[in-house]
């Protein structure tokens, strides 16, 4: 019997079922849905973190104090104090790190803004002028400090949009004094509108040049991160080197496995989270995948009371010239035709779902969650409908071939 | 040679160890362009020897012959073959698939043929036309007739060409003028076309119309002889 025929003919034993095919495979779409969706959300939330995570360059690397946290013991350790100045002017010294550009100390928190009558919170970052340069913070009014003013304790800051239209409305703000633990700023500059970048909301941020966010908001000595900016991307692995070295010696350290600081690159952060958002896209589609088994239990359950309901059909054809294998084949294509029809549904339904989530998801969090189709996931789909339909119509398609012509005719 | 030859053969049914002889040292041949009707009350094995004549069912001893080889050679897949290409199978309960359209039906022994495609729609039609039932073609079989679904079982019957056509009660579910049409058609079939005819009937007067009588009686041949006076069919319809 040719494809086409088989097709055909299976394709009519389904039609004469219509509302029973399609509640039949219900299970089969929920269950390609959910994996689309759930496919499709963690191809969209590792692209748009990966995004982020590109915005900070690809040529500057980031010393974090404590150890490398490697499991909830190692939080602690997040909050080390061992990075401070003389590490800082370390790493500026071109005779330990020849292609560091510039280094940038950072500092955050969040603390109270007052002006006038009016209160804020605020994060606040305490840097130098690097940061215009690594998150792209051009003022919109007025200019960014310089690295004198940063090094030299100066009370300037530069506020987000956010921060100047709570505390001023639309007054003028720039050139206006704001307090902070009860000393004064001067407002320089004002950021443009932003948005999320790299994890930052800037439209909520107050910039402090960072000695004197360090001495006179957050009372503290040391930096909660160093950033370094290397001359060229090839010269990223000897400069972590030569920043390895350099703070170790700083540190009095021998033994690569008691550091108390840990770099990351652009790189290797993005290495993390891809293999992250990867294996929890893999466990959430595994558990919708079960409810792949629930429908093709469905299936052959209801394959097998179409085999039964059509005992006669299977002897007729059998006495017209059917063979077993020919018989098997018609109702593994029913089966296999069902499942596929449910997973081309549930990829349909999947893809609707998932566009209108990353649509719904970028509005609400105010981000550029971009829908991305995985067409991983739709032969995904596809494959493994069609081989339910083929696993779980087996046995009920065997059933089928067994059935002995002169027995099949006289049932009633 | 003759088309069928069947040699003592039996067939016992064993059904949770109780034994039931179905059959019991049955002997004839069957030569091509016979009609013959088997003949005997329910019970009498008749509808077991049509399983066993048109390769339905396997027999327990004796032997049975079909075109020269003997069944026991007949893999389960060869069976099929020879099904559908050398037996055109009538039923009286016609055996139509429902929702279905009289051609698709009259289509469904060629799907199993090996036949190109391009040829299936002139032969069902042939077969239709030999039946007189070719202004039906897109009819479902819930929309004909008790006559017409048995001359549309005729067709299907006939698509193949197959040298012997096997009717079981073709006409218990008839009423005696739809009956006799198909009779008709039988008798036609046989005499113009050579088709051997089996029929198996409880029906006296409906075996009559064959040439050959082959009684059964529990399990075994009671009689065997030729009809003296044949009916015709068509003498009775005009």
């Amino acid at each position: 019997m040719s494809f086409k025929y088989a097709f055909k003919t299976a394709f009519r034993g389904l039609k004469t079922n219509k509302s029973r095919s399609l509640l039949t495979v219900l299970g089969i779409v929920i269950g390609i849905t959910a994996i689309m969706l759930v496919m499709s959300l963690g191809q969209g939330a590792q692209d748009l973190i990966l995004g982020e995570i590109q915005n900070m360059g690809s040529k500057t690397i980031e010393i974090a104090p404590g150890r490398e946290p490697k499991g909830p013991s190692d939080m602690f350790s997040m909050f080390s104090d061992s990075l401070k100045q003389r590490d800082f002017e370390a790493l500026e010294n071109k005779n330990n790190a020849p292609h560091i550009a510039r280094v940038m100390p950072l500092v955050f928190g969040s603390d109270s803004l007052v002006a006038g009558n009016e209160t804020y919170r605020a994060t606040i970052f305490g840097v130098n002028d690097l940061v215009v340069g690594i998150y792209d913070l051009e003022p919109a009014v007025g200019r960014f400090f310089t690295d004198e003013e940063a090094r030299n304790y100066a009370d300037v800051v530069v506020i987000g949009q956010k921060i100047k239209e709570e505390l001023f409305g639309n007054e003028e703000a720039f050139g206006e004094k704001i307090k902070i633990k009860g000393r004064n700023f001067k407002i320089i500059g004002i950021l443009p509108k932003k948005g999320q970048f790299s994890f930052l909301n800037f439209d909520e941020a107050a910039i402090l040049p960072y000695t004197t966010a360090q001495r006179y908001v957050f009372g503290i000595k040391h930096y909660n991160e160093l950033i370094a900016q290397v001359d060229s991307e090839e010269n990223m692995e000897r400069t972590i080197e030569d920043v390895e070295a350099t703070l170790r010696a700083n540190h009095n350290i021998d033994d690569p496995e008691k550091d108390d600081f840990y770099i990351q690159t652009q790189q290797e952060a993005m290495d993390q989270v891809s293999m992250v958002t990867n294996i929890l896209t893999m466990f959430l589609a595994a558990v919708a995948a079960i409810s792949l088994i629930v429908g093709g239990v469905g299936i052959m359950n209801i394959m097998l009371v179409s085999v039964t309901e059509r005992t006669r059909e299977i002897g007729l054809r059998k006495a017209l010239g059917a063979t077993s294998r020919e018989i098997l084949a018609q109702f593994l294509m029913e089966a296999i035709m069902l499942t596929v029809s449910g997973g081309a549904i549930g990829i349909l339904l999947g893809t609707a779902w998932s566009f209108l989530t990353s649509i719904i998801l970028s509005a609400y969090l105010n981000v550029n969650w971009d829908f991305s189709f995985p067409v991983s996931a739709m032969l995904l789909g596809l494959g493994v409908s069609a081989l339910i339909g083929l696993a779980f119509g087996f046995f009920p398609a065997r059933q089928a071939a067994r059935k002995s012509p002169m027995e099949a005719l006289r049932y009633e | 040679m003759p088309l069928i030859e069947v040699k003592k053969i039996c067939k016992t049914y064993f059904d949770e160890g109780v034994e039931t002889r179905a059959l019991c040292d049955v002997s004839f041949d069957i030569n091509e362009g016979e009609f013959v009707a088997i003949m005997g009350p329910s019970g009498s094995g008749k509808s077991t020897l049509l399983h066993i004549l048109g390769f339905l069912d396997r027999h327990t001893g004796g032997q049975y012959s079909f075109d020269g080889k003997t069944m026991d050679d007949f893999s389960d897949e060869e069976l099929a073959h020879v099904r559908n290409k050398k037996m055109g199978f009538i039923f009286q309960n016609f055996n139509l698939l429902p929702r279905t359209s009289v051609l698709e039906n009259i289509k469904m022994p060629l799907l199993y043929s090996g036949l190109a495609e391009k040829e299936w729609e002139e032969r069902a039609k042939v077969a239709l036309e030999a039946v007189d039932m070719g202004h039906r073609l897109e009819h479902e079989p819930s929309q004909l007739s008790g006559g017409e679904k048995q001359r549309v079982a005729i067709a299907r019957a006939l698509v193949n060409k197959p040298a012997v056509i096997f009717a079981d009660e073709p006409t218990g579910n008839l009423d005696s003028k739809s009956g006799k049409i198909v009779m008709e058609i039988l008798q036609k079939l046989n005499e113009e076309q050579g088709h051997t005819v089996i029929l198996i009937t409880h029906e006296t007067y409906t075996a009559e119309h064959a040439q050959r009588i082959i009684k059964l009686k529990d399990g075994e041949i009671e009689s065997d002889r030729k009809v003296d006076r044949r009916m015709r069919a068509s003498e009775f319809l005009k």
